[in-house]
């Protein structure tokens, strides 16, 4: 079985695995870093979005074999120590989750989003940007809104260029 | 008002864990030493199963065991029940034939587990379900609910035509001669179509045994654990009440879906004592597709009698009901008692007359959806009231105000008794908010952009806070709907609330210490709530049709009187008053006219240390239980009203304004209540827009993915104007109706009806796809052509 080796929130972690293990299987079951979250297996619904070296990448989609060397960030390993991520703070602050499945998803998808966008995007393109999470509970009203806030938080307010 | 009390917008104690991975879901959960399941499922929509060879799985490597329906059978492990009798108009009870776990002797729908292959690993138990060799002999399906009860195709021995009942509600006569008196009649074809739940966590069960103590724990998706260890023992075997312990942790949204009893977790439980260790499950999403209990799914034909002046005089329905393959836990009541009874909607409607057939097709089993059977009413009452409107050239607005009910209490014709309500109100309120006068402005703005702008009202009653006992034990429940709460106060003057309610998104651990708080005088963070764990909980009906404010937190402000009654007692001897003296106030109990006090956790440290009062007339101790079992239901109500923008060369419609006002009573939490409301919206919009689930003709599911079935996505959805009017509800000490399934009641309809009017005519179905939308604009324009 090859080994894989790759630091996953600031730690190095390391296991022999099957070659078909996916990433979202090696965090939940090797690690269990079980806020990771697998909903549909068909990279829909992106409850299973890490960042891996700085982009968000669908966990239950893509092999850990491939990710041999990369730095992994889950939502275990957003916050620092005690101070929460301001995109936790902003889903909490404005009730952008309800029974919390979709929630690691949606706030590493949505940070992803801000640090592309390098401001506050818009709610049209919030909405757009969220086209590969799925939420059953909120109807995403809140969820917006939380990224919208959140983003203000990261970026100082400053607007996302267009 | 309080910072945490009853009414503050308190931000909720269980995001914590949840916004920091912390969260505990039952795939979460990993027991030292544990197998997985893989189950091995029908591929036939109808097929007996002549064998299943499992000697090739068997080798597969790190397969542990095999087991089929002849080794539930021996171990005399019962068929799923449905809990819910119901008699056909001739008298004769229900045709409801069991579910077996596993397959014996027919598969009847393309997902019906027939054998299960335990594994080392998730990937051995899957390999091995693949190398079992089932042997079928075919037998043709049908899945059209219009024609399974002619079909020659007969799934059930115990079901002739295909048929659970012919049920009918009301007075059929009184009807008739209504409708022989009418000026007018609006009759409409409606097809409520099929959903599929699809709460995001895919459902789940560990399955252990400990043979030292005999106890069977099974971890499971659930809205109701002790519902589910009592149907797993009393009904299935798996093992007595007693040595079943069922915990429900973190569970990841369900909506009806998860209040059933499924197969997955008896096998897993069972299956644990069979090898001698844990035994753990997961659906994958496909899984859940052709497993889950599906919702809606009814064919109705529906007609509207009034008099000239727009007068409604009777309301007349018949619709089928598609129950799937087999009759799930509470399905038998879902399109009658909690459909037929609705009919009335907010109208008063002087003959009501209802037939529902319930039949069996080679589908998945069909069930209550978030709302069951409630939105299925309200779909037909306003769409009958819109076009009728129409129909007699009459503002829908208007329409609706003339034939609400004004005087509370109301009798409906179909048994329900509503208490309280002011619905002109919410309409009045929804239609400034959204500026209806302002609307034709917006239709012919949108006209100069090329779009058709429509607008669809939905003033929608539901029936919650389920259930009182008798009144539904009258009706044929198999159980009393009350609900059961325990406070414990400890030593140190915090409180751990025990309930019967279980939260899978709705906030509890928040809204019911907000209870607390307010009562007690104590913060909130000083009060843990605890559900969720047979062990712990010492009964509970659990959390469905908005029951969870109604009828669990009234429990818990029962056993708070005890509480206090009991404190106040305690209190008297600690400040050398007479009882009748003392005051209970901000978390101080105080003598009256006095500045002698003594605080909330002054007190409870005293009822343990006992050394102050004479144990002989009081014990030691502070902790009270109580049960509630509710008066009446309550009845929410409320007005949404939808725009919507059509794009006539692409049929994409877009909502483009939705304004809520709902009563819902008194709030505990009202952010809380609008994201219930926002999310039920979602729905609501998806099923009228978006989802549906097909079958093809021979049984298989071809949306069985995300690919193939369209959810709501947040491009799909505007923001919400969301708003409250205030009647408190009469049968419960805290006001409160009940919030989580208004908007998926009240959505479609007004979807519907807002699409119709920015057509000119009635002719389309949920879900109104663009295509859909796109060939009906073509034949508008047609009409319009003639």
């Amino acid at each position: 079985m090859p080994k894989v080796t790759m630091t996953v929130n600031g730690t190095s972690a390391s296991a022999d695995v099957e070659p078909r293990t996916l990433l979202s299987q090696f965090l939940r079951d090797h690690l269990r870093l079980t806020g990771t979250h697998v909903g549909c297996d068909t990279s829909q619904c992106g409850a299973c979005v890490v960042h891996v070296d700085g982009r968000a990448v669908k966990s239950c989609t893509t092999l850990a074999v491939q990710w041999n060397g990369a730095s992994v960030t889950t939502i275990e390993g957003l916050a620092s120590g005690d101070q929460l991520h301001p995109m936790q703070e902003a889903f909490r602050e404005h009730h952008g989750l309800q029974c919390g499945f979709c929630t690691p998803g949606m706030i590493m998808a949505a940070v992803d989003m801000v640090n592309r966008h390098g401001g506050v995007p818009d709610e049209k393109t919030i909405r757009e940007g969220l086209e590969g999470n799925i939420c059953r509970c909120t109807g995403y009203h809140n969820i917006v809104k939380a990224i919208g806030a959140g983003a203000a938080a990261m970026t100082g307010g400053k607007q996302a260029a267009e | 008002m309080s910072k945490t009390g009853i009414g503050a917008p308190v931000r909720r104690l269980e995001d914590h864990r949840f916004i920091t991975g912390a969260g505990n879901y039952t795939d979460d959960v990993n027991i030292a030493g544990q197998a997985y399941a893989a189950f091995a499922r029908s591929e036939h929509a109808h097929a007996s199963v002549r064998k299943v060879d499992a000697s090739k799985a068997m080798k597969v490597a790190g397969v542990v065991a095999v087991f089929t329906g002849a080794d539930l059978e021996k171990d005399a492990i019962g068929p799923l029940p449905a809990g819910w009798m119901i008699h056909s108009k001739d008298g004769s009870p229900m045709n409801a034939p069991g579910h077996p776990c596993l397959v014996q002797g027919k598969a009847r729908y393309v997902g019906d587990p027939i054998a299960v292959v335990i594994g080392e690993t998730q990937a051995a138990a899957r390999a091995g379900a693949e190398a079992l060799e089932i042997d079928y002999d075919v037998h043709e399906a049908v899945t059209d609910m219009m024609k399974t009860a002619s079909s020659p195709i007969q799934l059930h021995d115990g079901a002739p035509k295909n048929t659970c009942y012919e049920w009918e509600l009301g007075d059929k006569a009184a009807t008739a001669a209504a409708f022989k008196q009418a000026k007018h009649v609006t009759k409409l074809q409606i097809i409520n179509n099929r959903l599929v739940p699809n709460a995001m966590e895919p459902r789940s069960a560990v399955g252990d045994y400990d043979s030292g103590t005999g106890v069977s724990t099974v971890y499971t998706t659930s809205q109701n654990p002790h519902v589910a260890r009592l149907v797993m023992s009393a009904f299935l075997n798996v093992a007595p009440e007693h040595k079943l312990r069922v915990i429900a942790p973190d569970v990841g949204g369900g909506f009806g879906s998860k209040i059933y009893v499924y197969p997955e977790e008896v096998v897993c439980t069972w299956a644990a004592k069979k090898v001698g260790r844990a035994v753990k499950w997961t659906a994958e999403r496909t899984e859940s597709f052709i497993t889950d209990a599906h919702g809606r799914d009814h064919v109705t034909t529906a007609e509207l009698a009034t008099d000239e002046r727009g007068k409604i005089l009777a309301l007349r329905v018949h619709t089928t009901a598609n129950l799937g393959a087999y009759p799930s836990l509470f399905a038998t009541c879902v399109p009658t008692y909690l459909y037929a009874t609705l009919l009335s909607g907010q109208y008063d409607i002087p003959a009501i007359y209802a037939e529902v057939d319930a039949v069996y097709t080679n589908t998945v089993p069909v069930d209550a959806y978030r709302g069951a059977g409630r939105p299925e009413a309200t779909f037909v009452v306003e769409r009958l009231v819109e076009v009728c409107a129409r129909e007699l050239g009459i503002d829908p607005a208007t329409f609706r105000k003339r034939n609400f009910v004004k005087k509370f209490p109301h009798q409906t014709p179909v048994i329900m008794m509503y208490d309280a309500g002011d619905y002109a109100a919410s309409l009045n309120k929804a239609c400034d908010i959204i500026d209806y006068k302002g609307f034709g402005k917006r239709k012919r703005e949108a006209a100069r952009r090329g779009k058709l702008r429509g607008i669809g009202f939905s003033t929608y009653i539901e029936a919650c806070g389920i259930a009182p006992s008798a009144a539904v034990g009258s009706l044929g429940a198999g159980v009393g709907l009350w609900e059961s709460a325990e406070v414990r106060v400890n030593p140190t003057g915090n409180v751990e609330i025990l309930t019967g309610s279980h939260s899978h998104g709705q906030g509890h651990e928040t809204t019911f210490a907000q209870l607390v708080s307010e009562r007690l005088g104590i913060g909130i963070d000083q009060v843990s709530i605890v559900h969720g764990d047979t062990d712990k909980v010492q009964f509970g009906m659990g959390t469905y049709g908005s029951r969870s404010g109604a009828v669990g937190m009234t429990a818990i402000s029962k056993a708070l009187d005890k509480v206090e009654a009991k404190a106040k007692k305690i209190a008297s001897h600690l400040l050398e008053a007479a009882e009748a003296d003392i005051e209970f106030k901000d978390g101080a109990f105080s003598v009256s006219g006095t500045d002698k006090k003594v605080t909330f956790p002054e007190v409870a440290l005293n009822a343990y240390v006992a050394h102050k009062f004479p144990s002989s007339e009081i014990e030691p101790g502070l902790k009270e239980g109580a049960f509630h079992d509710p008066a009446n239901f309550t009845f929410p109500a409320g007005c949404h009203i939808c725009e919507i923008e059509i794009d006539p060369e692409t049929g994409v419609s877009e909502v483009v304004n939705w304004v809520a006002v709902d009563d819902f009573g008194i709030v505990i939490n009202p952010m809380i209540v609008e994201g219930q409301v926002h999310g039920g919206i979602a729905q609501g919009v998806g099923q009228a827009l978006l989802e549906r689930a097909v079958y093809d003709d021979s049984g298989q599911l071809v949306t069985a993915s995300y690919m193939d079935y369209c959810m709501p996505r947040a491009d799909n959805l505007p923001s919400f104007k969301v708003d409250t009017t205030v009647t408190p509800c009469p049968s419960n000490p805290l006001g409160i109706k009940g919030c989580g399934e208004a908007g998926a009641i009240a959505a479609p309809p007004a979807v519907i009806n807002a699409i119709t009017d920015a057509l000119g005519h009635e002719n389309i179905s949920m879900p109104a796809t663009p295509q859909a939308v796109w060939q009906a604009v073509r034949k508008g324009m047609a009409k319009a052509a003639e």
